[in-house]
């Protein structure tokens, strides 16, 4: 009955009802998206490294060389020596060093020269190799052929057997087309990396491009490498980064990320912080609505107790009041943050091709509604409070 | 048998001015089970008041209330109220309903805080006071009368052994006065509960056995 009643109040105060909810949601909203997309992000980027354990490129930051040759982001610093792959390539510690040549897009995707052994040697993830939906194959090395990312394949809405000509730079300028046409030969399965937002084509191809520089046709962007044992990383660290000064070789790839995201977390702790204050006023606002229709409410609470309810069971009836507020503004929460983190996750797929699983079980699921619920309760002490010293003599008539 | 017992029971409340207004003094008063009686006085002569000393809205200064032997006045106030939820029904001149609940809602609601809500034996009673096609109807959508009724029947929602009515005619015009009190002493008589209706109305007492004036009860009236 007692809920019955809270139900009927929240009913009769639908307006404030809703406003309050609304607000509790909004700031559990904010809440549940902060942590968990800050949390999904932290354990997904720092996973993938496309398979392998470092990257070798020009003079630059780990992180810069990084996001261009692992997550296809930012500008290639600069290139290296054909004789510094075939180096590295024989380097004993070396398992597989695959080179990679960028420089070109279509319509904004980038265009990634590489050799097929990207594609039949590399493990992106445990037990998982990049595979070309059939009857599509790989490309031919000696080819102007093309097998493009599930991602970026979906959005240039491209199928096997279309043509493209590639256009130079990394962004897109309809002015600069280069003169030759690609084939598609096979579109990759989705594998929710990097690798989805990007054409891949020979590496060949790409080098040796109408416009690119005749010098640097044997050039490579970058070398994407795999090691025989963590010791090798840091031998290579040392011979490469302390002792040389011309290359960088970026390695463990999963720390360089981790340290990224290491220094925008002041930026998550200012919407974590949003989103306390959020929920303080939130619960500010249902202590305030509850409160300010005590004075209407006084007649009914004197009927209440008239009928022979004691001054707890009216207190707890308040209380019950707010926490329904509370409950209700946790579903809208639910609602927003499954709003929110769709959005969200579209765009970090649409920019870095990785997909987040907003989903996945985080502990704040529990412990944000939790709080929000016994912030909502608390907020409701006060009005409770006024509602028991309500004198029932006095507020019988009207 | 009697049910209720008052002996020197007395009142006071401090006026804005800060003299103290003595409003109850009754030395005597009693009312024996399942019989009715009437209280006839002016309006400001302390009737509610003394209502609300025996439903133990109110503690007295001095004095005390007993039903069925306990005495109520000096129970903590909990206490007071399970008497009042268990024991008594309590019918207001403006009813006292909750607009937001449906008659039926009413009516369990004065169960829900006595014995528990029991949803046949409050549709028997709206049935009885003739509300029985009006069960989930809101206190706006029924006339003034029909509203009285639903007051009536939740006033014996819970079995009550005494059934306090305080100007219950009030609201309502000579007509449906009349026909309000034989309802309430007729559901009164049916369900084995003893009635003590306060009014100001002369015509409203008419059919009572027993009618007091009530200043001649009340010594500060």
């Amino acid at each position: 009955m007692l809920l019955r009643i809270a139900g009927k109040s929240l009913r009769q105060y639908a307006l404030s009802t809703s406003v309050t909810s609304l607000s509790i949601g909004l700031a559990g909203a904010l809440l549940l998206s902060v942590w968990v997309i800050k949390d999904e992000a932290r354990n997904t980027f720092a996973q993938i490294n496309a398979g392998f354990d470092a990257v070798l490129g020009a003079r630059s930051t780990k992180l810069q060389l990084v996001l261009n040759a692992v997550f296809h982001l930012e500008a290639s610093p600069a290139n290296i020596d054909l004789q510094d792959f075939q180096e590295i390539q024989r380097n004993p510690n070396v398992a597989l060093a695959v080179p990679i040549a960028m420089g070109d897009n279509f319509r904004g995707f980038r265009v990634v020269g590489t050799m097929p052994e990207m594609f039949t040697q590399v493990e992106y993830a445990p037990r998982r190799k990049h595979r070309v939906h059939a009857p599509g194959r790989l490309f031919d090395p000696t080819l102007r052929e093309a097998i493009v990312g599930s991602f970026a394949a979906q959005k240039l809405r491209l199928k096997r057997g279309d043509h493209f000509h590639p256009y130079h730079g990394v962004n897109f300028d309809e002015k600069h087309e280069h003169a030759e046409d690609y084939v598609v030969v096979g579109i990759l399965e989705p594998s929710n990396t990097p690798a989805d937002k990007v054409i891949w084509i020979p590496l060949e191809g790409l080098q040796k491009m109408s416009g690119h520089a005749a010098r640097t046709q044997t050039d490579v962007s970058a070398v994407l490498i795999k090691l025989r044992s963590p010791l090798a990383g840091r031998t290579l660290d040392t011979q490469y980064n302390r002792e040389g000064n011309r290359l960088t070789f970026a390695w463990p790839i999963g720390a360089t990320i981790s340290e990224l995201l290491s220094k925008v977390g002041w930026f998550e702790e200012v919407l974590g912080a949003v989103a306390a204050l959020v929920g303080l006023v939130a619960a500010g606002s249902v202590m305030t609505s509850i409160y300010n229709s005590m004075n209407e409410r006084r007649r009914q609470i004197a009927i209440f107790r008239a009928l022979g309810a004691r001054r707890s069971t009216v207190f707890t009836t308040i209380l019950l009041e707010a926490l329904s507020i509370a409950v209700l503004g946790v579903i809208v929460a639910f609602a927003l943050y499954a709003a929110i983190v769709s959005a969200a996750s579209a765009i970090i797929r649409a920019h870095t091709g990785v997909v987040i699983d907003p989903w996945t079980w985080h502990n704040v699921m529990a412990w944000g509604p939790i709080g929000l619920i016994a912030l909502g309760a608390a907020a409701g002490i006060l009005p409770a409070v006024k509602a028991y010293g309500v004198d029932v003599a006095e507020n019988l008539t009207p | 048998m009697t049910l209720l017992e008052v002996a020197g029971l007395k009142k006071s409340f401090t006026a804005p001015d800060g003299s103290v207004l003595r409003i109850i003094d009754v030395s005597a008063f009693t009312l024996e089970h399942k019989t009715q009686i009437g209280i006839r006085g002016r309006s400001g002569m302390g009737k509610t008041t003394f209502l609300h000393l025996l439903a133990g809205i109110l503690k007295p200064d001095a004095g005390a209330v007993r039903i069925d032997g306990l005495e109520v006045s000096r129970l903590p106030e909990g206490e007071r109220d399970r008497v009042r939820a268990n024991k008594m029904g309590y019918i207001f001149q403006t009813f006292n309903l909750l607009p937001a609940f449906t008659a039926l809602e009413n009516v369990l609601l004065g169960m829900a805080f006595g014995p528990g809500a029991d949803r046949e034996h409050a549709e028997a009673l709206l049935r009885r006071v003739g509300l029985g096609e009006r069960l989930h109807y809101r206190p706006r959508q029924l006339s003034t009368g029909q509203q009285q009724r639903v007051a009536v029947a939740r006033a014996l929602a819970n079995r009550p052994r005494l059934v306090l009515a305080d100007e219950p005619t009030g609201n309502l015009d000579a007509a449906h006065a009349q026909e309000a009190i034989e309802l309430i002493r007729e559901t009164c008589r049916e369900n084995a509960a003893a009635l003590l209706l306060v009014s100001h109305d002369r015509e409203a007492l008419q059919r009572f056995d027993h009618v007091v004036e009530f200043d001649a009860i009340n010594r500060d009236s």
